[in-house]
């Protein structure tokens, strides 16, 4: 568990530790600060979006030890010595992953909002099922929604992106 | 969205939680995967001074099976370690498959079996098909441990016997003579939508014969019910269509469902005797699926 420090107020804080995208960033957060806050405002990686900030849209999608989770359900003390990898970490070396390269391919992206999030579910499925079926594709971004409604783009997408592993 | 100050303690132990539910009582809460806490308290419904997390309990998490208990699932494991549970799969694909069916995704991979119960709100996808399998839970205190069945554990919406000291520790599937059990549940959508109503099954075959039938119901009454009438219908009675069905007309005739913007009393009703036919059938057909 994180360490923890009280203030002259009596304040407790907590000393996290982050795997974020395998950087280790250690943040001094409060016990009611939410993982997806800290990612934006503290570590200014803003590409995890909030929507509805209660479980139901997705756009805080963020891979915790390689799973979507939704960020702005999760508390940053209970992220301690985790792996988070957001949409920032996918790109390897500056070059974009061929998932993402297919979402520009197949027009996948209209105002861009539930990307991140949906990169990320459709990422974990790919990593976990390289060559999922049409439905197994929809399952897996089930909990992420778009609010241009530009699902069969999508799917085509991570379903082109599947096809050439 | 921002959540009210509390305080947060995350103990390594059983024991330790127990102390500090004990020390703090009504004015601390148990936060296992938070997919409802953390909500409720976003909404202000709740404002818990102290939060007491089951994170540090890895134990929670096992699913394992006992020689003469049965098959043991800690409170702490998730939707998603309960679908991908081998042991669960090869023994009750049913408990996967509701585990499988309800929330989402990234819900599945934090939300808990102990949340999904202590929460205790009528539309729950896990309790019925547990009820049907006559499972059990543990409860831990500070005065120590009781199991009592899962079916005495609901006493209405959002409340039942747990105390504020207690956590619950784990789920029993007993060994058992059943057959097959299924549960079936209907949303209005197939992903992100609760249950507007939902039905479990188990039954015992003897060839054509059903020798017992448990049935359980999920969003049609204040508290996961069981209709025992319906069940009464099967109980040794060779199966037929419109045995099915009758039982099925039964269930609908002893549920009291409300009416709420998922759907009306008249409609859950209709949906409890097709969903409990459709459950028996399949059941009957494919065991434990
Ligand atoms: C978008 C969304 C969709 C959802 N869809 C569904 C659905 O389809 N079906 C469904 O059934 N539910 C659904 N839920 C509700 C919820 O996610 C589940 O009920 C989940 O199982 C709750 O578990 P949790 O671990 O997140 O609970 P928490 O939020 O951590 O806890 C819930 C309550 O239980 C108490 N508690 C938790 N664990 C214990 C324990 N071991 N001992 C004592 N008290 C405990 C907590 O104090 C709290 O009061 C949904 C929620 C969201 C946000
Ligand atoms: S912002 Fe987290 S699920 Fe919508
Ligand atoms: S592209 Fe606009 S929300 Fe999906």
């Amino acid at each position: 568990m994180a360490r923890t420090l009280t203030d002259e107020q009596g304040v407790k804080r907590y000393l996290v530790n982050l795997k974020v995208n395998g950087d280790n960033h250690t943040v001094m957060v409060k016990g009611n600060s939410l993982l997806v806050n800290v990612l934006r405002d503290e570590l200014d990686l803003t590409g995890t979006k909030k929507g509805c900030e209660l479980g139901d849209c997705g756009s805080c999608t963020v891979l915790l030890d390689g799973k979507p989770v939704n960020s702005c359900l999760v508390l940053a003390v209970e992220a301690e010595g985790r792996e988070i990898t957001t949409i920032e970490g996918v790109a390897q070396n500056d070059k974009l992953d061929k998932l993402q390269e297919s979402f520009v391919n197949n027009a996948a992206i209209q105002c861009g909002y539930c990307t991140p999030g949906m990169v990320l579910s459709a990422k974990a499925l790919l990593t976990r099922n390289p060559h999922p079926t049409e439905t197994e594709v929809r399952e897996a971004i089930s909990g992420n929604l778009c609010r241009c409604t530009g699902y069969v783009n999508i799917v085509k997408a991570v379903m082109a992106a599947a096809e050439q592993e | 969205m921002y959540l009210p100050d509390f305080e947060y303690y995350q103990p390594n132990s059983l024991a330790e939680a127990c102390r500090l539910m004990a020390k703090f009582g009504p004015r601390a809460r148990i936060l296992a995967g938070g997919t409802d806490l953390l909500h409720k308290m976003k909404h202000g419904q709740l404002e818990p001074e102290v939060i007491v997390s089951l994170n540090g309990l890895e134990r929670l998490r096992e699913i394992t099976y006992q020689k003469g208990v049965g098959v043991v699932i800690g409170a702490r494991a998730t939707h998603n370690d309960i679908a991908g549970s081998a042991l669960l799969q090869e023994k009750y694909r049913s408990v996967c498959e509701a585990a499988h069916h309800m929330a989402n995704n990234q819900i599945r991979n934090v939300g808990t079996l102990g949340g999904n119960i202590v929460n205790a709100v009528p539309s729950a996808d896990l309790p019925p098909i547990l009820i049907a399998l006559g499972a059990s839970v543990k409860l831990a205190g500070s005065q120590g441990r009781r199991v009592l069945p899962l079916e005495e554990f609901f006493t209405g919406v959002h409340s039942s016997v747990i105390e504020p000291d207690e956590i619950l520790t784990e789920v029993i599937i007993p060994d058992q003579p059943s057959t097959g059990s299924t549960y079936i549940r209907f949303g209005l959508r197939r992903s992100g939508a609760l249950a507007v109503v939902g039905a479990a099954v188990a039954v015992t075959m003897e060839g054509e014969t059903c020798r017992e039938a448990r049935i359980a119901l999920g969003a049609a009454a204040p508290v996961p019910m069981r209709a025992r009438q319906a069940e009464a219908v099967l109980k040794n009675q060779v199966i037929t269509p419109d045995l099915l069905e009758e039982a099925g007309v039964c269930a609908a005739r002893e549920c009291s469902p409300r009416s709420s913007i998922r759907g009306s009393e008249e409609y859950r009703r209709d949906l409890v005797r097709v969903l409990t036919r459709r459950a028996l059938q399949k059941a009957i057909k494919e065991g434990h699926v």
